[in-house]
């Protein structure tokens, strides 16, 4: 039984006819099924590797490197925080200890009340000069102070999950303060 | 000397992301001069005489890169790396946010010269809003007639395909581009066949950066020797510089290069913060080795920040003042590239561990003399022995920090503890 609904499949199918050559519409299949799931479930990459004349194992094998793919479910709401050099100078450690205490979880986990998975990575974002910055399922949020995330947070906490993100990640740096301590 | 606003003039104008704006201010005119008066041969050369070089961190003369594609051998295709990943770096996101339609224009521009019939822009997968944004504006030059079949009523036909990556800063390595492009895992080729001659689908192929791109419209109009006046004699134009860090007003600034970096610092940035001074800063984002206070008289110019032992690289400066623990920073630096590292070669995929685990154990004060020995012998083990620069590059700055801040260093082993934060945090109490 099909996981994917035909709105997913019917994307994949239009993803796969708009290339040269079919097998270069993985990433947008998967981000498709991960639109739709919250996160890349195991049944939802056979069913792209099915769409696509691929092997699931080719499917699982691209979807493992990138690191915007969940392997698991996560909350309503995905924050990521940028800790690379532009962001820390500028105050990221902060910003992830008030979300640790906020939200109650460490980074890569999700709150109890399912409204947020949140993580820290090493990955610049591309917001330095907004600097700290963190993205909110995908939309950029500067400057940062433990005051405009509180209000940022309580905006979206109960909007019901955007289209794209939720899930968890499948692999994060630790904060740099985390892992020296 | 103020910004030289070239490719940032729109940048705030109402609407300038609809194509009925950017068409008012006289845009796609680049793109009907080209296709009406220019052979693709013409245009070729007219960007060789423009002298202008890649904007993604290489600095390759954009004109020879797409003289090197084989004759006669169809389809070629062009990828907009639109991957903007470096630490430090987010002109690209600036470029697609406040003027898509010079991009798209300047890809067609490029696609017509070397006659690919497909543009694909790989942008990166956290740029989600401003794929959104592209994707969008493609429709409306579509629907206008600049992209599909005989653009303007000439014979040149062309399509542009909006890809979104999915998190791996490696992709912006051109053949690791073009792997992830073709849907796999995003990992280097082995070079030669360099793309140009075998890229995607075993096809020649021209990976060009979004700002290279976006100057292409401004060349058609006013000519390559134009182009060729402003700026220094090896770096020509313009370049837009990602300034972020401890300054006063961190943001994008386009700057005529030859313009001293200090210049840069000082009108635009308005000079580092908190009446503080600078320590340090890195001029070309996290691949970059670490320049001095010193280095500040030095004009934004390739070959002359090359000299100083650092790189413009992708137009990145970090700036640092005087509370900056260079061991901290060197440390997150390293955490980055073993994150990123695609684990394709052994120095990069073991040398990134080593580097990180060791940083660490200092910036926690907690690793020995010996120890700290290492590092040099673990970074001789990478620098020009990786498969692709990102492993070279995951030792440029730590490498370049130790021998400016040995003394900072050492300082750390057997601490206990952070000594440089130790220490700001006693003269903030006092």
């Amino acid at each position: 039984m099909n996981v994917l609904t035909p709105k997913t499949r019917a994307e994949i199918e239009r993803q796969r006819d708009r290339y040269p050559q079919a097998r270069s519409a993985v990433l947008p299949s998967l981000w498709a099924v991960q639109h739709q799931l919250g996160y890349l479930s195991p049944e939802g990459m056979t069913e792209v590797a099915e769409l696509l004349r691929l092997t699931p194992s080719e499917v699982q094998a691209v979807a493992s490197f990138y690191s915007m793919y969940f392997d698991r479910p996560g909350g309503r709401h995905h924050v990521l925080v940028c800790v690379n050099v532009s962001c820390a100078l500028r105050g990221a450690e902060e910003i992830v200890s008030h979300l640790e205490g906020r939200l109650g979880c460490p980074s890569g986990g999700t709150t109890a009340d399912g409204a947020f998975t949140w993580e820290h990575t090493v990955e610049c974002l591309g917001a330095c000069g907004g600097a700290p910055a963190m993205q909110v399922d995908h939309h950029f949020q500067e400057n940062l102070t433990p005051e405009r995330v509180d209000a940022i947070l309580d905006g979206v906490r109960d909007a019901p999950a955007a289209e794209g993100p939720a899930g968890r990640p499948h692999r994060s740096g630790g904060s740099a303060a985390q892992r020296a301590s | 000397m103020a910004e030289y606003k070239l490719l940032t003039k729109d940048f705030g104008m109402d609407g300038i992301q609809t194509l009925a704006v950017y068409e008012r201010i006289g845009g796609y005119e680049g793109l009907r001069k080209a296709l009406r008066s220019m052979t693709p041969d013409d245009l070729v050369a007219e960007v060789k005489t423009s002298g202008i070089r890649g904007r993604g961190g290489a600095g390759f003369p954009t004109g020879m890169k797409w003289s090197f594609l084989p004759k006669a051998v169809h389809p070629r295709y062009l990828c907009v790396n639109a991957d903007e990943s470096e630490p430090g770096c987010f002109k690209d996101r600036a470029l697609i946010d406040e003027n898509p339609h010079q991009l798209i224009e300047g890809a067609l521009i490029a696609a017509y010269a070397i006659q690919a019939p497909i543009a694909f822009i790989y942008i990166r997968g956290e740029y989600h809003d401003q794929r959104l944004l592209l994707e969008r504006c493609v429709e409306e030059a579509r629907t206008a007639g600049y992209i599909g079949r005989g653009i303007l009523g000439s014979d040149f036909s062309c399509d542009i395909i909006v890809h979104g990556g999915a998190g791996a800063y490696i992709c912006g390595e051109e053949t690791a581009l073009i792997d992830s492009l073709e849907g796999f895992r995003g990992q280097p080729r082995l070079k030669p066949p360099f793309p140009a001659v075998k890229g995607l689908y075993g096809k020649p192929t021209v990976v060009n950066n979004v700002e290279t791109l976006s100057n292409l419209p401004h060349i058609v109009l006013r000519g390559g020797a134009w182009f060729a006046s402003v700026g220094a004699e090896k770096s020509t134009g313009t370049r837009l510089f990602c300034c972020s860090g401890h300054i006063n007003r961190p943001g994008v600034y386009e700057m005529e290069l030859g313009t001293p970096i200090r210049e840069l610092l000082e009108d635009e940035c308005r000079g580092i913060w908190k009446g503080r001074s600078l320590k340090a800063f890195q001029p070309g984002g996290g691949s970059m080795q670490v320049l001095l206070p010193e280095h500040l008289d030095l004009p934004l110019e390739m070959d002359a920040v090359q000299r100083a032992g650092s790189a413009l690289g992708a137009g990145a400066m970090v700036f640092m003042d005087e509370t900056t623990c260079m061991v901290d920073v060197s440390m997150r630096l390293v955490d980055f590239y073993q994150h990123e590292s695609c684990g394709k070669c052994a120095p990069c995929r073991e040398g990134t561990y080593f580097e990180s685990e060791l940083m660490h154990r200092l910036e926690a004060g907690i690793l020995t003399p010996a120890e700290l020995a290492t590092l040099t012998d673990i970074c001789d083990n990478m620098n020009g022995k990786c498969f692709c620069p990102l492993g070279d590059t995951a030792t440029w700055f730590v490498m370049s920090a130790y021998q400016a801040f040995r003394e900072e260093f050492e300082e750390h082993c057997g601490a206990g503890g952070c000594p440089v934060k130790r220490r700001h945090a006693a003269m903030a109490v006092a």
